[in-house]
C-alpha cells in the first residue's frame, strides 16, 4: 500500500512528468553542455529552456538564475558572497527560526568574527519589521530571512524587509525553500537581492537547488571552478536535475492556484478536524498569515517521536519538533523561539500536504490519529490529573 | 530514524504493565515534562517479600516507553535487593540495545527502580550535596557520577547519551569531564536530590493553576510556563499582561513570591520573550 504521505516539507514526491523529462539525460543525452559538438550542445539548449522556465516561474531574467546542488549550498553562496563583496562589513542579521542552513553557517561565522544579529519571532511566529529596521547598522553586510517557515509555514513579509534593507544599502537574502511553487513569487514587484530555491521541495529530485541573484548585484562564488554558470558556480552541471527542476517549476506555476484552493483546503480540514476531535490540541504558528499546505499541531502531555512511530505503523509520515525526533535532546528551535509551552513544544506534529494529497488520506488520518493520541496519553503520568483539572473548570 | 530493535518496537506498541497501582508498597516518579521524558513507577510485594505486580506510566518517546515496559518486566518475582541490582545496562540488553543516544531512556529506567525501593524502605530518598550540573535538564552531578560508574563512561558524549546533561547549551561540558576526571581517580557513594523535577514541576503548574492564575484572569492576564531550568520558571504572559507596564513587578512580586512560598524559597520567575 502506498503510505499517506503528509511530510512534503521534507521532500516530496519526483513528480511523473518531471522523472520522464530526466530520463533521455541519463540514458542517452549524456553530452556535456560545454562541449564544441552538437551531441553536447543539444544539452545545452535544454539546459537554457530550463533556465527560462525557472526564472518564468519567479518572474525572472533567465540570466538571474543560478543552478546549484540544493537549498544549502544556495544559502551558503548567498551569505558568503555578500561577505566577500562587502569586506568592510562584519554583521549579519537573520532571524532565530531560520533552517539550519543559515543558522548553522552564520554560527560557524561567529568563530571568525562576524557578528550575528538572530531577530526575536512573536508567540505566533511572526517577525517584526520595525525590530528589523532597529538592528541594522552601518556595519550591517547582509539581512537573510526565510520567506516560509518550514515547521510552522509562517510567512515572513520579506518583501518590506528588503526594502528596509536597501534603504541602508544592505542587501538581502531569502531562504524561499519552502514558498517556491505555494505562493506566488515575481521578483519584478520586489527588491529582493538573492534568493534560495531547492528542487526536491517543489517535486524535482533532490541534488538540484537554484539561487536567484538579481542583475547588477555583486557575485562572489562560493565553488571555484570551471565558467559554468556565468562564472558563479564552477562543476559540470547536473543536466537531468536542470531539466527536471525546469519542468517542476513549469508544473508548480500551473499546479500555484492548486495549492491556494484545493491544498488549502485539505489541509485546513484535516487541522480543524484534528483540533475539533483530539482535546488539549492546539496550532503552532499564526494561521492566517501562514503556507497553505502546512499545519503544525501540538499534542499536550504526549511526546513526538512516540507519536510519529505510531503513525508510522499505520504508514502515515509526517514530522516532528521534539527533542527526540532531533537527537539534539531539545525541541525545536522555532517552537522555542515562539516560547511554545514545553508540554506542547515536544508533541509537536507537523502535517504538510501536497497536490498529490487527497481526500481519502486526510480522512484516513483524521480518523486514526485521535487513537494514537488518547493511546499514548494513557500512557501519560500526566494526563489524567490534567484531564480532571480540564473537567472541573 | 532511530534503528530500534524489534523487541524495542515490541514493547513500544504492546507495553506491558502499562498503569499504576493502588496503594503501592513502592511508588517512584523520574524525570519531567521539560526534559521530554518522565516515568511513573509503582510496585506491590507478595507475601514472600517478592515483586508481584509493576506497573508504569511513561511521557516519553519508543525507547523511553519500550524501557519502562522492560523494567517492569524484569523486576517480577524478584526481591526488592534483587531489583536494585538490576542496571539500566540490563534493562538495554533486555531490549536488544538501544541507540546510543537513547541510553538516557534505560537509565531513566533504573533510577525510577532505586527512587520506588527507597520509598518503599522509607529510606530518605536524598542524601544532600547533590548539586545541578546540567541547568538544561536539571542533571545533578551525583546522577552523572553514578552513570559513569555503572556504565563506564569516558567522554562527555557518553555523558549526554546516557544521562542527558550537556545536550542543551553545553556550558556544563567542562563541568562534566572534571566529573569524569574525577570519577575516574575516586569512586564515591551515590545521593540524590531533593524534589525530583517531576514533583517540582507538578507544584509550580498547581500552584500557578490553582494561586496565581484566578487572580491574573480578574485583570484579563495569563501566565504560561514555557521552561522551568533547575530552580528557574521562566515563564510568557499572556493578555493584559503581555502589554501591561507593570507586568514584572507582577511577576517578581506576585507570582514568584507566591511560588517561593508554596513550592521552593530557591524559584526565580523570569519572563521569556512577548
Amino acid at each position: 500500500m502506498k503510505p499517506v504521505y503528509f511530510d512534503n516539507n521534507a521532500t516530496t514526491q519526483v513528480a511523473p512528468e518531471v522523472l520522464d523529462a530526466m530520463l533521455p539525460y541519463f540514458r542517452d543525452l549524456y553530452g556535456n553542455p560545454s562541449s564544441m559538438h552538437s551531441f553536447g550542445g543539444q544539452v545545452g539548449q535544454k539546459i537554457r529552456a530550463a533556465r527560462a522556465q525557472v526564472a518564468a516561474l519567479l518572474g525572472a531574467l533567465p540570466e538571474e538564475i543560478v543552478f546549484t546542488s540544493c537549498g544549502t549550498e544556495s544559502d551558503n553562496s548567498a551569505i558568503r558572497s555578500a561577505l566577500t563583496t562587502r569586506p568592510e562589513k562584519k554583521h549579519i542579521v537573520i532571524s532565530r527560526v531560520e533552517h539550519p542552513a543559515i543558522r548553522a553557517l552564520c554560527s560557524h561565522l561567529s568563530l571568525q568574527g562576524y557578528k550575528i544579529t538572530e531577530l526575536p519571532v512573536d508567540k505566533s511566529g511572526n517577525l517584526d519589521l520595525e525590530n528589523l529596521e532597529k538592528n541594522l547598522t552601518p556595519d550591517t553586510a547582509i539581512v537573510s530571512l526565510m520567506w516560509g517557515n518550514n515547521e510552522t509555514g509562517v510567512i515572513f513579509p520579506v518583501e518590506a524587509a528588503a526594502r528596509l534593507a536597501h534603504e541602508k544599502d544592505i542587501l538581502f537574502h531569502t531562504d524561499a525553500v519552502q514558498a517556491t511553487g505555494k505562493i506566488p513569487i515575481n521578483m519584478k514587484n520586489n527588491v529582493i537581492d538573492m534568493l534560495s530555491i531547492s528542487g526536491h521541495k517543489l517535486h524535482a529530485p533532490k541534488g538540484i537547488g537554484v539561487l536567484y541573484v538579481r542583475r547588477g548585484t555583486k557575485f562572489s562564488p562560493f565553488l571555484i571552478g570551471g565558467h559554468q554558470e556565468k562564472e558563479r558556480r564552477g562543476g559540470t552541471e547536473n543536466t537531468p536535475g536542470i531539466i527536471g527542476l525546469g519542468k517542476a517549476c513549469e508544473l508548480a506555476a500551473q499546479n500555484m492556484d492548486k495549492e491556494n484552493t484545493s491544498v488549502k483546503r485539505l489541509r485546513d480540514k484535516l487541522e480543524s478536524e484534528l483540533l475539533n476531535k483530539i482535546p488539549q490540541s492546539r496550532v503552532n504558528g499564526d494561521v492566517q498569515n501562514r503556507l497553505p499546505n502546512t499545519t503544525n499541531i501540538s499534542f499536550e502531555y504526549v511526546e513526538g517521536e512516540a507519536i510519529l512511530l505510531m503513525m508510522n505503523e499505520l504508514d502515515i509520515c509526517a514530522s516532528s519538533g521534539s527533542a527526540c525526533t532531533s537527537g539534539s535532546l531539545q525541541p525545536s528551535h522555532v517552537l522555542r523561539a515562539m516560547g511554545v509551552p514545553f508540554t506542547m513544544a515536544h508533541g509537536s506534529i507537523r502535517f504538510s500536504l501536497s497536490v498529490y494529497n487527497t481526500e481519502e488520506e486526510v480522512d484516513f488520518v483524521i480518523e486514526k490519529m485521535p487513537a494514537i493520541i488518547e493511546r499514548l496519553r494513557e500512557m501519560s503520568p500526566f494526563w489524567k490529573e490534567s484531564e480532571q483539572a480540564c473537567r472541573k473548570q | 530514524m532511530w534503528e530500534y530493535t524489534d523487541k524495542v518496537k515490541d514493547h513500544f506498541l504492546n507495553p506491558r504493565n502499562v498503569g499504576e497501582i493502588e496503594n503501592p508498597d513502592g511508588i517512584a516518579e523520574v524525570g519531567s515534562l521539560a526534559c521530554g521524558d518522565a516515568l511513573k513507577l509503582t510496585f506491590k510485594l507478595d507475601g514472600n517479600k517478592r515483586i508481584k505486580d509493576a506497573k508504569f506510566k511513561t511521557f516519553g518517546c519508543a525507547s523511553a516507553i519500550a524501557s519502562s515496559s522492560a523494567l517492569t518486566e524484569i523486576i517480577k518475582g524478584m526481591t526488592v535487593d534483587e531489583a536494585l541490582k538490576v542496571s539500566n545496562q540490563d534493562i538495554a540488553q533486555y531490549l536488544g540495545g538501544l541507540p546510543d543516544e537513547k541510553m538516557h531512556c534505560s537509565v531513566l529506567g533504573k533510577q525510577a527502580l532505586e527512587k520506588a525501593v527507597e520509598n518503599y524502605r522509607g529510606a530518605p530518598a536524598m542524601e544532600a550535596g547533590a548539586t545541578i550540573i546540567c541547568e538544561c535538564f536539571g542533571v545533578t552531578d551525583m546522577e552523572i557520577e553514578q552513570a559513569i560508574r555503572e556504565n563506564n563512561l569516558a567522554t562527555v558524549e557518553d555523558v549526554t547519551n546516557y544521562t542527558k546533561a550537556g545536550g542543551g547549551c553545553g556550558g556544563c561540558h567542562e563541568a562534566i569531564a572534571q566529573i569524569i576526571e574525577r570519577v575516574k581517580a575516586e569512586p564515591k557513594a551515590d545521593t540524590k536530590p531533593r524534589l525530583t523535577n517531576l514533583q517540582k514541576i507538578r507544584m509550580i503548574e498547581e500552584t500557578i493553576d490553582r494561586e496565581i492564575r484566578p487572580s491574573l484572569r480578574q485583570d484579563g492576564g495569563d501566565v504560561d510556563i514555557i521552561d522551568i531550568i533547575g530552580n528557574r520558571v521562566l515563564v510568557a504572559t499572556r493578555g493584559a499582561c503581555a502589554t501591561c507596564k507593570a507586568a514584572d513587578i507582577t511577576l517578581k512580586h506576585f507570582v514568584e513570591h507566591r511560588l517561593r512560598e508554596l513550592v521552593s524559597p530557591d524559584i526565580t520567575v523570569e519572563e521569556v520573550s512577548k
